[in-house]
């Protein structure tokens, strides 16, 4: 299951440890955030629980980047 | 400017002005010159020191703020206030140099596609309502005045009316429909009132498949970026453990050896290294070559579905098109007329027309077009059709036959056989030989243009996969100064003919297939690109295409190539620029050449360069 979200973020680096950490939240197959048109696509395991791997997705985040914001 | 950047470059002015003040601080007033000092650097750096202590609670070493904070605490420690607060400074004028620019192309973007209807007009107890396009069921009728957006696919019911397909399509020509045409969301209406009935959703009209496709498309990141990205992790903990290697290993060397310290020097230089760790430049500039790069070929009629295409659009060597439809107009039409006897053009095209009337083939149809009068069918009868020879009927009380010059060898008849390509229907009347019409599909206006445009872009075969006979694909390939042609080939030979043009390329060579999205969506998917033309309107060639060119105009395919060839320049261009001045300003700064005011131009002065390098990917008109 894919599902894109908008974000918030200030530099193109920080999009790609934000897409790095995404990446490495359990329950996420895969990521591809896009800095240019603040988006953040997310593939999700089979049967994973959107809501609470987003909230575990955007925790990971805000470590590497405080200034970050998923809507979802 | 939003109000973040506002209150950023308020704090940038302030600093300017403050350092300029502390200039002025006699160098033997130690501790007035560092106090004065402080204040500026404390007004730019706040946010970043703040950060930084956030990023150590948190763990994160190879945080730029952090390594921001190191370098500039690092410079005051070692006394040189003015540099310490000249790279909070720079770093921050980078910032929202930086900032601005993606927001400003980001608008820019999203002004060329400036194809969003807002609002559609219904007709409610005969006074016209405005209502939000998604509301729209399928099959309502909705009424556009001038100046006004199609918003929804449909079919025109009353009204004629000339478009504006710029936006769509790139074309400044404007295109005229009248009542039974189909109408496609996202043109302007200039002129008249058409009412429309809508044959889609508004979710499944162009306009909204179109903008979804453009938002979408860098999602899809080419190898470029993901170089970059992994690149940018490496990078940066390369950096500062050069850094650290730096400040520490000459060092030791010298305490071992006996030789003073000389810790001021490389902290210095190792201070000067963490200036440069950022990889901001990179990270930044090749996401927005893309990004502009797309954004500017869809204000062309091109849309790209992804990065990773337009970066295989630009290796294309190979090019495979369809002919039908691609390279010719994919309409048949009469094309020559040529009677026999004392029959002349007008009265044999009418005889054969009135015996094809109550056929459907395609032939019969063309007949029928060019003959453009309505015919009286009592006047035929005794109406045979003849399968894989023709038709025999009885036109105003002769006996006529109308087929091919098998038809006429099975009748004994004497006629001379033309060498012309296309269909040739060969009519007799009464027995004897009265002539034939040529019946052919015509070549693209630009077609031949489009050759010639595709060899000088450097494309090494033009190859033309046809499904029509060999004499007709060799005579379309003649004319076109295409290289190789394949004829009489059925759909799934089109794809096997595809994978072994694939088999023989090089490697690093790419293979694009042109079709009009009509039975070709198996070749497309096969592919490196899949290049769909004339896709207005039609679901199946956006579905199944890489690249979509909106209009039919095969003059397009190499303005496609053309356009992400610039744009990989670009890209190319930023990647060795940046990497190469930052590796030049670590050994520089290595050696004790380069000193904090080369690593802050290493650092914000590449990453302005590269940023304002990458907008060019958006000026593609004149390509």
């Amino acid at each position: 299951m894919k599902k894109t979200y908008e974000i918030e973020v200030d530099c193109a680096n920080c999009a790609n440890k934000m897409e790095e950490a995404a990446k490495n939240t359990d329950g996420v197959r895969d990521c591809s955030v896009n800095y240019m048109a603040l988006k953040m696509v997310v593939e999700f395991e089979e049967g994973a629980d959107v809501k609470s791997v987003m909230d575990k997705v955007l925790a990971n985040c805000k470590k590497i980047e405080d200034d970050c914001e998923i809507f979802y | 400017m939003n109000n973040k950047q506002k209150k950023s470059l308020t704090k940038i002015i302030i600093t300017i002005l403050l350092l300029f003040v502390c200039t002025f601080i006699p160098d033997d007033m130690t501790l007035v010159r560092f106090a004065g000092y402080m204040i500026p650097y404390f007004v730019i750096g706040f946010g970043t020191l703040k950060k930084a202590v956030k990023g150590i609670l948190k763990r994160q070493v190879f945080d730029e703020n952090f390594l921001m904070a190191i370098a500039t605490v690092g410079a005051i420690c070692l006394g040189e206030y003015k540099e310490g607060v000249a790279v909070m400074l720079f770093y921050q004028i980078g910032e929202l140099f930086e900032s601005y620019a993606v927001g400003k192309s980001r608008r820019n973007i999203s002004e060329l596609m400036d194809i969003r209807p807002d609002y559609a007009n219904i007709e409610s107890e005969g006074k016209l309502i405005q209502v939000d396009p998604n509301q729209v069921p399928v099959g309502s009728v909705i009424v556009v005045g001038p100046g006004e957006k199609v918003p929804i696919d449909g079919i025109v019911i009353e009204g004629n009316a000339t478009l504006d397909t710029a936006a769509l399509t790139g074309e400044s020509l404007p295109r005229e429909v009248k009542t039974s045409d189909e109408i496609i969301s996202g043109c302007i209406n200039l002129s008249g009132v058409l009412r429309i009935r809508t044959t889609r959703g508004f979710e499944e009209s162009t306009v909204s498949k179109i903008l979804e496709m453009v938002e979408n498309a860098s999602s899809r990141k080419s190898k470029s970026e993901n170089f970059i990205s992994k690149f940018a992790r490496v990078y940066t903990p390369a950096v500062c453990f050069g850094a650290l290697a730096l400040a520490l290993l000459p060092m030791a060397i010298n305490f071992v050896m006996g030789n003073p310290l000389d810790a001021r020097t490389w902290i210095y230089r190792a201070l000067t290294f963490l200036v440069i760790s950022c990889p901001c430049a990179l990270v930044i500039s090749i996401p927005l070559s893309f990004f502009a790069g797309i954004g500017g070929a869809s204000r062309e009629g091109v849309l790209v579905k992804g990065s990773n295409y337009l970066e295989m659009l630009s290796e294309v060597k190979y090019v495979v098109m369809d002919k039908t439809g691609t390279l010719t107009e994919g309409v048949f039409e009469v094309t020559e007329v040529k009677p026999e006897g004392d029959i002349t053009a007008e009265e044999l095209i009418e005889v054969a027309a009135c015996a094809e009337s109550f056929s459907n083939h395609p032939i019969s149809k063309s007949l029928k077009a060019y003959y453009g009068k309505e015919i009286d069918k009592t006047r035929v009868s005794d109406v045979e059709e003849i399968s894989g020879y023709g038709i025999k009927a009885r036109v105003n009380n002769h006996n006529v036959a109308v087929g091919n010059d098998k038809l006429m060898s099975v009748m004994g008849l004497d006629f001379e056989k033309s060498q012309k390509s296309g269909t040739v229907c060969y009519v007799a009347i009464d027995e004897s030989f009265a002539g034939y019409i040529v019946i052919s599909d015509k070549i693209k206006a630009t077609a031949k243009e489009a050759v010639v445009s595709l060899k000088k872009a450097g494309i090494k075969e033009i190859i033309m996969l046809t499904g029509d006979a060999k004499a007709v694909a060799e005579e379309v390939s003649e004319e076109l100064g295409l290289d190789k042609v394949y004829s009489e080939l059925l759909p799934q030979d089109k794809v096997s003919k595809v994978e072994e043009l694939i088999a023989t390329k090089a490697n690093k060579e790419r293979l694009a297939f042109v079709g009009d999205g009509i039975n070709d969506a198996p070749v497309l998917g096969r592919a490196d690109i899949g290049i769909a033309m004339g896709a207005m309107g039609s679901d199946a060639a956006i579905e199944a295409a890489d690249v979509v060119l909106m209009d039919d105009n095969p003059l397009k395919i190499a303005k496609a190539i053309r356009i992400s060839r610039k744009c990989m320049r670009l890209v190319y261009e930023n990647i060795y620029f940046a990497i190469g001045v930052k590796l030049l300003c670590l050994i520089l700064g290595a050696v004790g050449i380069a000193n904090m005011w080369y690593a802050i131009f290493a650092d914000v002065g590449v990453m302005v360069i590269a940023v304002l390098n990458s907008i060019r990917a958006l000026r593609v008109k004149n390509l």
